[in-house]
């Protein structure tokens, strides 16, 4: 039975409660830093790193916490994970920092975080809470790499770095641009909605038989 | 005997959304044969592949049944030929696939198809053609080159995805020189060469790099004006209002500006003004407000022109003008016959908007209860609304 509610809390961030598709959450990183597959992996793997970090020290310490300064309380937990992130990215790859620039900084009041340690790790204990947090971390991932891939591959011609059309590729301007993130997740929020409503229609079927 | 009871319009012409819609194309016929016969096989290639992108487009929206409309009513046709028409003849055809797609999905479908876009879908698709590709498009190729029947320009054919050739290199191997692939307004903005009014009205001159010619679609939207198939009111604010913006100008320092002939049929106004902002689901619907609409877009346009790094500005101003569509509207609603003004002006507050009260929110949920006499100014005391001994549910 634990094994089954583990599961469940694994996968309600990465399909059902999806943060990106689903919850619309953190849409300042989604947009701002999904020009390139690289950017989005990385800025998924650096909040998948400081989510999994707080949900659980603030599931620890749910029953020390007064109530009515939690959030000051959570924020200082998430903003000493994120100066972790920040110094370990900032020495592992310069050109990494340079590119993801303020959005770094910006996790401490990444929404998916702060929802989380309020939503559900302040109420359950640390093992779930964390599983909870991996699977929305992932979902999160997920979400980025989705739109970074397509701007990619559409305005630069690559993906991860490798050349897939030669050297004669147009790039569309548009996509490397904010517009073009706006776009992108739009256009994958209608295809989910899309497969919903087909999901949807065919349970309706098999009920009317 | 049975009486149906209907609000106003009465009386109506035995027009059809399909009627009118023909109409448009064919008056666009002779418009497009004269680009054709400007630009040759590029540009009749072009209008072909756009005009089937937005119909293909507009067939596979139609068919998964979430829009109005249908594919029978000849606008996705006029989508495509105004977007091509507003394209360089030469533009790769990929792209120009892509803004046809892009035309009929963003600008019409995600809004609910015919009728509920706010946006004209030739310009949607066009604006996006302008951010992604700003080379290609600001690329044109000179009209009237020999050989133009049987060749194309070698920007079309790009592949898929894949650079168009220069054209630069292709003008030098006909013995052409570089400024000839450059429209008039960029030559006048980049350059500083201003062509005449003259030869920009038929477009028949030899080598410019113009669109169709103003004369021809100014005497095409005339014959749609005075079927009925088009408000003459928009584009005659809309010229109105740029020439004697530009005229101003002019005056103030001749120098500086280009006459106002050089600003009225140069680049896309005429066509902007005359099919794309007469578009009837984005104008206003109000006389009064098609001239506020019409005289924005002619400012706007001048100024884009004049002080933006852009040497056109049509579409923009065109989609800017769409936007504030509503807003005008609401604005220049006419008096009511029997009121007076100063009647409406007293009755302002409560307009036709809905007041923001829970039980308008949903009323198909079985759940929502329309709370009563919420709003009343002696509001009854708790318990004289529910009786104490009452069970809760």
């Amino acid at each position: 039975m634990s094994q089954a509610r583990n599961w469940d809390e694994f996968m309600e961030g990465i399909w059902r409660q999806n943060p990106v598709f689903v919850m619309v959450l953190g849409m300042c990183p989604t947009l701002a830093v999904t020009v390139s597959g690289i950017n989005a992996l990385s800025m998924g793997v650096a909040t998948t790193f400081v989510l999994i970090c707080s949900c659980g020290l603030v599931s620890l310490l749910r029953k020390l916490i007064p109530k009515e300064v939690r959030i000051a309380t959570y924020i200082v937990i998430i903003a000493t994970f994120v100066t972790v992130v920040d110094y370990v990215i900032q020495a592992v790859s310069l050109a990494l920092y340079d590119a993801l620039g303020a959005f770094i900084q910006l996790i401490v009041v990444n929404c998916i975080i702060l929802g989380r340690a309020e939503a559900h790790a302040s109420k359950t204990p640390p093992a779930p809470a964390m599983v909870n947090a991996l699977g929305m971390g992932i979902g999160f991932t997920i979400g980025l790499l989705a739109l970074g891939c397509v701007r990619e591959i559409l305005g630069a011609g690559t993906l991860f770095g490798i050349s897939l059309f030669g050297a004669g590729f147009q790039p569309w301007v548009v996509m490397v641009l904010p517009p073009g993130g706006f776009f992108v997740l739009g256009a994958w929020l209608l295809l989910f909605a899309a497969l919903e409503r087909r999901k949807q229609r065919k349970l309706a079927e098999v009920r009317h038989v | 005997m049975s009486i149906e009871i209907r609000s106003a319009p009465h009386i109506k012409a035995p027009k059809s959304v399909e009627t009118i819609m023909r109409h448009v194309v064919w008056s666009l016929v002779p418009v497009c044969a004269f680009f054709v016969f400007q630009y040759g096989l590029s540009a009749l290639a072009s209008l072909v592949v756009v005009t089937a992108s937005c119909l293909a487009t507009e067939r596979w929206f139609v068919k998964t049944g979430t829009q109005s409309g249908d594919i029978s009513d000849y606008s996705a046709v006029i989508t495509g030929l105004l977007l091509a028409l507003s394209l360089p003849p030469g533009f790769p055809l990929w792209m120009g696939a892509v803004a046809g797609f892009v035309a009929i999905a963003l600008g019409k479908a995600l809004f609910g198809g015919i009728g509920f876009n706010v946006f004209n879908p030739a310009l949607v698709g066009r604006a996006f053609a302008q951010a992604a590709f700003p080379q290609a498009i600001a690329t044109y190729s000179p009209s009237f080159l020999p050989g133009r029947f049987t060749e194309f320009v070698p920007s079309s054919l790009a592949l898929p995805l894949m650079r168009p050739a220069d054209m630069m290199l292709w003008l030098k191997a006909k013995q052409l020189d570089a400024l000839a692939g450059a429209t008039p307004l960029a030559k006048w903005k980049f350059e500083g060469v201003l062509a005449g009014a003259e030869e920009l009205v038929t477009s028949l001159s030899g080598h410019m790099a113009v669109g169709p010619s103003p004369a021809l679609i100014l005497l095409c939207g005339a014959y749609l004006a005075l079927r009925r198939f088009m408000d003459w009111r928009i584009p005659a604010a809309i010229l109105g209002s740029a020439g004697l913006t530009a005229w101003l100008l002019f005056a103030l320092s001749p120098e500086r500006f280009p006459n106002p002939f050089f600003m009225l049929f140069s680049g896309g106004l005429i066509l902007g003004a005359v099919y794309m902002a007469t578009d009837m689901a984005t104008s206003p619907v109000t006389p009064k407000g098609m001239w506020v609409y019409g005289a924005l877009i002619g400012l706007l346009t001048v100024i884009i022109r004049y002080y933006s790094g852009l040497p056109e500005g049509v579409m923009y101003a065109i989609l800017l003008g769409n936007a504030l569509t509503p807003l005008i509207e609401k604005v220049t609603q006419p008096t009511p016959f029997g009121k007076s003004a100063l009647a409406r002006l007293g009755h302002a507050k409560r307009g036709a908007s809905y007041p923001l009260h829970p039980g308008y929110i949903s009323r198909e949920d079985a759940g929502a209860v329309t709370p009563k006499k919420r709003f009343m100014w002696n509001k009854p005391k708790r318990d004289e609304r529910r009786k104490p001994n009452e069970p809760r549910d």
